[in-house]
């Protein structure tokens, strides 16, 4: 594991402080001519995706992170324990429900997601940004109403509650934007 | 098509900034000032606290060979010895480990010289070139205390390190990890940056003038009214910009050596290698000596940005690292 000083301090590093590990999203370098340097990193917390600001002076070093991200399958979910397999050696992750986060909302089966590792623990998933998801149960569609600001809850089969236009059906299949939570239109199958 | 655009501008840019480069030298010209070219690679540097120079060594870093200079000052003072009365330079200055939206590596620096001059003769010069290359309104004049007692409300040249570090903690500052919290002038320099500059030369450009002694190692002290001590530097803001630093000169053989041991020795405390002393033109100044001057640097790609309305000197630079 090595570290990082001052003057290699940049957008996408990926460092621990206190054993936990953060992503550099923004360094702002600033410098009286003749004055000492300041580094104002903005930082954020790979475990909890909260952002925090850091200043640093020149010549602090920070420990890198052995962060890696890759792409990798849901396998399948056992109670609280969700197993992921990464797509080119097939190893197996198990990730707790906690740090899935709402990512469980639109996990299916066999779905490639994005899978960011820190010391061979898997910390955090993304699914893709747009995913199919197929309605368990709603209330009967309203025959005629197209309206798509009208909503109702429905259940879908991942058991997420999301937010539809009035007209969808049961056996509906939604696509929906992982990124909001929100409804985008209707697919036609599960695999459009 | 957006990319021809963005070439457009690109382009329309360096042109803008290459009539600055003509204005420049005409200005320099009209007031007899004679334009030189000094060595950018040299044995000797001024060596400077926060300044890292570039060591040059041969390809296979066996022999180091010598230094990028950080800025023209050395040699351009040796010229100044020589008997060269009013001298200027647009080169290419180098300071490792510099990049922002303001900084690169690899700059260019416009500095000049006039012998006879003090402090408010060197600020008067600024200001003109300020008005005549980049089109701007004459500059307000601030003192580094002034400065202090407006935007942050503290004595900056009596306050001690506790009094500083509570502004800094009023002002909601982040305080840096690994600041030196006994050395005044990083609290200083800490509020300068995050609180003073960005406030500076908003309508028109801001001369800030009497820096405290400790932060002009190359500038005559001299005592004001009050008693204070201050160094007789001048800084340029404009839009929150440093653009230009300057200083009457020191002409002191004997003090400058003892002003950059100590930097020596801050340096070493600091775990950075001491430099190398600026030999030749400390033997210059001891014989035939420095005469009276005031010479002032100015980051050119800043001025250019500026008047081109970027707000990243990369925009108005061909390439950059």
């Amino acid at each position: 594991m090595g570290t990082y000083s001052t003057s290699d301090f940049r957008k996408g590093l990926k460092v621990q402080i206190d054993g936990i590990p953060y992503l550099m999203i923004e360094m702002n370098f600033r410098k009286p001519g003749k004055g000492n340097a300041l580094y104002e990193c903005k930082l954020r917390n790979l475990l909890r995706g909260t952002v925090t600001d850091k200043t640093y002076r020149a010549g602090q070093t920070l420990e890198s992170a052995d962060v890696s991200e890759f792409n990798a399958q849901f396998l399948y979910r056992q109670g609280e324990e969700f197993v992921f397999m990464k797509n080119d050696d097939y190893e197996q992750y198990e990730m707790a429900a906690e740090s899935v986060g709402d990512a469980w909302k639109f996990l299916k089966d066999n779905m490639d997601c994005q899978l960011v590792v820190y010391n061979d623990t898997a910390i955090a998933v993304t699914p893709p940004n747009h995913v199919v998801l197929k309605v368990e149960y709603c209330e009967p569609g309203a025959k005629g109403n197209t309206a798509t600001n009208v909503t109702k809850p429905c259940k879908m089969e991942t058991g997420a509650e999301i937010l539809a236009p009035a007209f969808v059906n049961i056996g509906d299949f939604l696509r929906i934007d992982t990124r909001t939570g929100e409804y985008i239109e209707r697919a036609k199958d599960a695999n459009s | 098509m957006s990319g021809d655009a963005d070439l457009r501008l690109r382009h329309e840019r360096l042109r803008r900034r290459a009539e600055m480069l003509t204005r420049l030298r005409g200005f320099f010209a009209e007031r007899g000032f004679l334009e030189v070219e000094t060595p950018t690679l040299d044995a000797e540097i001024i060596p400077e606290l926060h300044i890292e120079p570039f060591a040059v060594s041969d390809a296979s870093k066996n022999q180091a060979f010598g230094f990028l200079q950080a800025s023209p000052e050395l040699h351009m003072k040796r010229l100044l010895c020589e008997g060269l009365p009013a001298i200027f330079q647009v080169t290419r200055s180098y300071r490792y480990g510099e990049r922002g939206a303001i900084h690169n590596p690899e700059f260019t620096m416009v500095e000049w010289y006039r012998t006879g001059d003090g402090m408010t003769a060197g600020i008067n010069l600024l200001d003109e070139l300020c008005q005549a290359v980049a089109g701007a309104v004459a500059a307000t004049r601030t003192s580094y205390a002034e400065a202090f007692r407006t935007h942050v409300a503290v004595d900056a040249h009596r306050a001690t390190c506790e009094e500083l570090a509570a502004a800094v903690k009023r002002l909601n500052v982040a305080v840096p990890e690994g600041i030196h919290a006994d050395d005044r002038d990083e609290w200083l320099n800490l509020l300068l940056a995050a609180v003073v500059e960005p406030r500076l030369g908003a309508d028109r450009p801001e001369i800030l003038y009497d820096y405290p002694a400790t932060q002009s190692a190359l500038a005559v002290t001299a005592t004001r009214a009050d008693g204070t001590l201050v160094g007789e530097r001048f800084e340029l803001y404009w839009h929150g910009v440093e653009l230009a630093n300057g200083y009457h000169e020191l002409t002191d053989a004997a003090a400058l050596r003892t002003r950059l041991e100590k930097v020596n020795r801050q340096r070493t405390a600091d775990n950075r290698p001491a430099l190398p002393l600026p030999e030749r033109l400390l033997a210059a100044m001891a014989n035939p000596g420095l005469p009276p001057c005031s010479g002032c640097a100015l980051g050119f790609d800043r001025l250019a940005m500026l008047a081109c309305g970027a707000t990243t000197i990369d925009e108005v630079m061909t390439f950059n690292w």
